[in-house]
């Protein structure tokens, strides 16, 4: 705006460099970490200068964990498999589900709309525990516990609210004349539904599927509260791996990049849906 | 209805009326929305119950007695104390860094822009894994931080595994991975201001410093509100950081709300403690998401009088 003095220059350059070592410095030591053998890891002074090993990754997707002693099974592979396919799950039913729901609740007003439409909202503030911690024990009763499909369920926790709050902004976004006009021209309103409202809305769907999906990948509660080894997703699983594999600390920052590489990707494959979505999730509904 | 018959389809098929229709079409997400419902009561009964898995023989109602234990309960004023702490020092911390690195990276150039995208990779690590990656820098014997820390003369900072130090540490990994979501909504505000003001500002030559203190920031408040309450709702129930990386040790120095109920539940199986702990947790939380709803309500107003 104004002019800018050199000392100003000066400064911002200090105060961004200083922003990005904070926020970028632990992400890089755990990526050269991940390169390193326990010896290198374990050397003082810390060097950022080794002979880089991919002996962790392997270890890691081959399952066999090799320690200076023995040899351990771990299911590194099967928690990044559960991961994935319960958000992928947890959010392809949260769109079946929050869509239409979405559209009618930026739409066709109805009785009640709104208090429902706020009973949802809430549970995106709940404490997870309150629900969690009876779930439990309704979940051994009913034989849910320990179920890919139990756990898709409670994921609906966080992503159904998501997705009803960003796509109901969307939905609202579009003139409704177009769909007006649409219809009066004789067509159905499933049709009206299909062919207009649904792709005006795409981007919001695509970013609401997407923040949902990462935050499905980055829960942990639901997981450890409800799931046993086999079905636990990386969030959960990492935790454990530490303490079963004691001091392999290079297999446990390999266990960490490859854990946030796929939301670290899709944040830079959609970096401008995701900042939007989440402005909107939070600011704009 | 005679005149609906006017060009209607030869065959008849199921028509859902348009007085049903939007029930039809939340349907599903409201009997998801039941679901929820059940064990919330659920919760709602256990807190009002002597109940514990290990004694089921004496599982019977004490009504209040729960929460009046709470009174003379010295952990549970400790659970108070240690949620409240951590979550105004996270989003006291968090607010300043964030609308600073927001006021950094206002203009729109390319470099800001690029390291605005860098800052969502905090931000997309999972928090229990973000207290891992710090679990790892912070080790006494080969972290990098510990390293540091020692070098510039601290060689007795013990990072999480020292009381004195838990709490700085937990709030410093709740910084890392929440500061760019205050960034982003800040910067999305601040980029969204209309610029007539600023322009006459500059025109009039008024100080820098007062059009941050008397434009910028009044027509920011709704922007900061919102993005406080609604980290203040997340960091009053913070759960997977202090988990992953301490447990909610060392001894009682993080046991925050959920950690408290959580290891009442599974180490001493008290679920009517465990319950009503998370009947206070909601209240509270309540309590803030309703300023949260309303400030985002009027929000939403002014932009749809905007537009």
């Amino acid at each position: 705006m104004n002019t800018t003095s050199p000392l100003e220059t000066v400064l911002r350059g200090i105060a961004i460099t200083l922003v990005i070592l904070f926020f970028m410095f632990p992400i890089f030591w755990i990526i050269l970490m991940s390169f390193q053998t326990n010896a290198t890891i374990l050397q003082v002074p810390p060097s950022v200068f080794f002979e880089p090993t991919l002996q962790n990754y392997r270890g890691l997707i081959t399952g066999q964990l090799v320690t200076d002693t023995s040899s351990l099974e771990i299911r590194f592979m099967g928690n990044l498999f559960n991961s994935l396919f319960l958000s992928t799950a947890s959010v392809a039913v949260g769109l079946i589900l929050g869509v239409p729901a979405a559209y009618a609740f930026a739409r066709l007003k109805f009785r009640g709309s709104e208090d429902i439409a706020f009973t949802l909202l809430s549970f995106r503030f709940a404490p997870p525990l309150l629900v969690l911690l009876p779930l439990t024990i309704y979940f051994q009763q009913i034989g849910l516990a320990n179920t890919y499909g139990g756990l898709i369920w409670v994921y609906q926790l966080i992503v159904l609210p998501l997705i009803l709050w960003i796509v109901r902004g969307y939905f609202e976004d579009i003139p409704a004349d177009i769909e007006y006009a649409y219809r009066i021209a004789g067509h159905r309103w499933w049709t009206t539904f299909r062919k207009i409202a649904l792709p005006l809305a795409g981007p919001g769907i695509a970013a609401a599927a997407l923040l949902a999906f990462i935050f499905a990948w980055n829960n942990f509660i639901f997981a450890l509260v409800l799931a046993s080894a086999d079905k636990q997703p990386v969030t959960v699983g990492a935790l454990a791996f530490i303490t079963a594999s004691g001091v392999q600390y290079g297999q446990i920052a390999a266990g960490i990049i490859l854990s946030i590489a796929p939301t670290f990707a899709l944040a830079l494959y959609a970096q401008r849906y995701l900042v939007e979505g989440l402005s909107l999730g939070a600011v704009k509904g | 209805m005679s005149d609906a018959t006017i060009g209607a389809p030869p065959r008849r098929r199921f028509k859902v009326s348009r007085r049903m229709l939007p029930y039809v079409l939340s349907l599903p997400a409201l009997l998801v929305c039941i679901g929820i419902l059940i064990p919330f009561f659920t919760a709602v009964l256990y807190s009002l119950q002597r109940y514990r898995l290990s004694q089921p023989w004496a599982r019977e109602y004490n009504w209040g007695q729960n929460y009046l234990n709470f009174l003379s309960d010295a952990s549970f004023w400790n659970t108070l104390k240690v949620s409240l702490t951590y979550a105004f020092c996270a989003v006291g911390i968090e607010l300043l860094l964030g609308l600073g690195i927001a006021l950094l990276l206002q203009k729109r150039t390319r470099f800001n822009n690029f390291v605005s995208i860098m800052l969502l990779m905090p931000l997309m690590t999972a928090p229990a894994l973000a207290a891992l990656m710090w679990k790892l820098m912070t080790n006494p014997g080969f972290g990098i931080l510990s390293y540091f820390a020692n070098s510039l003369g601290f060689t007795d900072f013990n990072w999480a595994s020292d009381p004195q130090t838990a709490m700085l540490t937990v709030v410093i990994v709740d910084v890392w991975v929440y500061t760019p979501f205050i960034m982003i909504l800040l910067l999305a505000g601040l980029r969204s201001l209309p610029q007539q003001p600023f322009e006459a500002a500059a025109l009039d030559g008024v100080p820098r410093w007062f059009v941050f203190y008397r434009i910028t920031l009044p027509m920011l408040t709704p922007f900061l509100l919102t993005a406080v309450l609604f980290r203040m709702i997340e960091s009053i129930q913070q759960f997977d950081i202090i988990y992953a990386m301490t447990q909610g040790g060392p001894g009682d120095a993080l046991t925050v709300f959920q950690v408290e109920a959580y290891l009442n539940f599974f180490q001493s199986t008290n679920v009517g403690r465990s319950a009503a702990l998370m009947m206070i947790l909601w209240a509270i939380t309540y309590f803030l998401s309703n300023i949260f709803i309303k400030n985002w309500l009027r929000l939403r107003e002014r932009q749809r009088g905007e537009s």
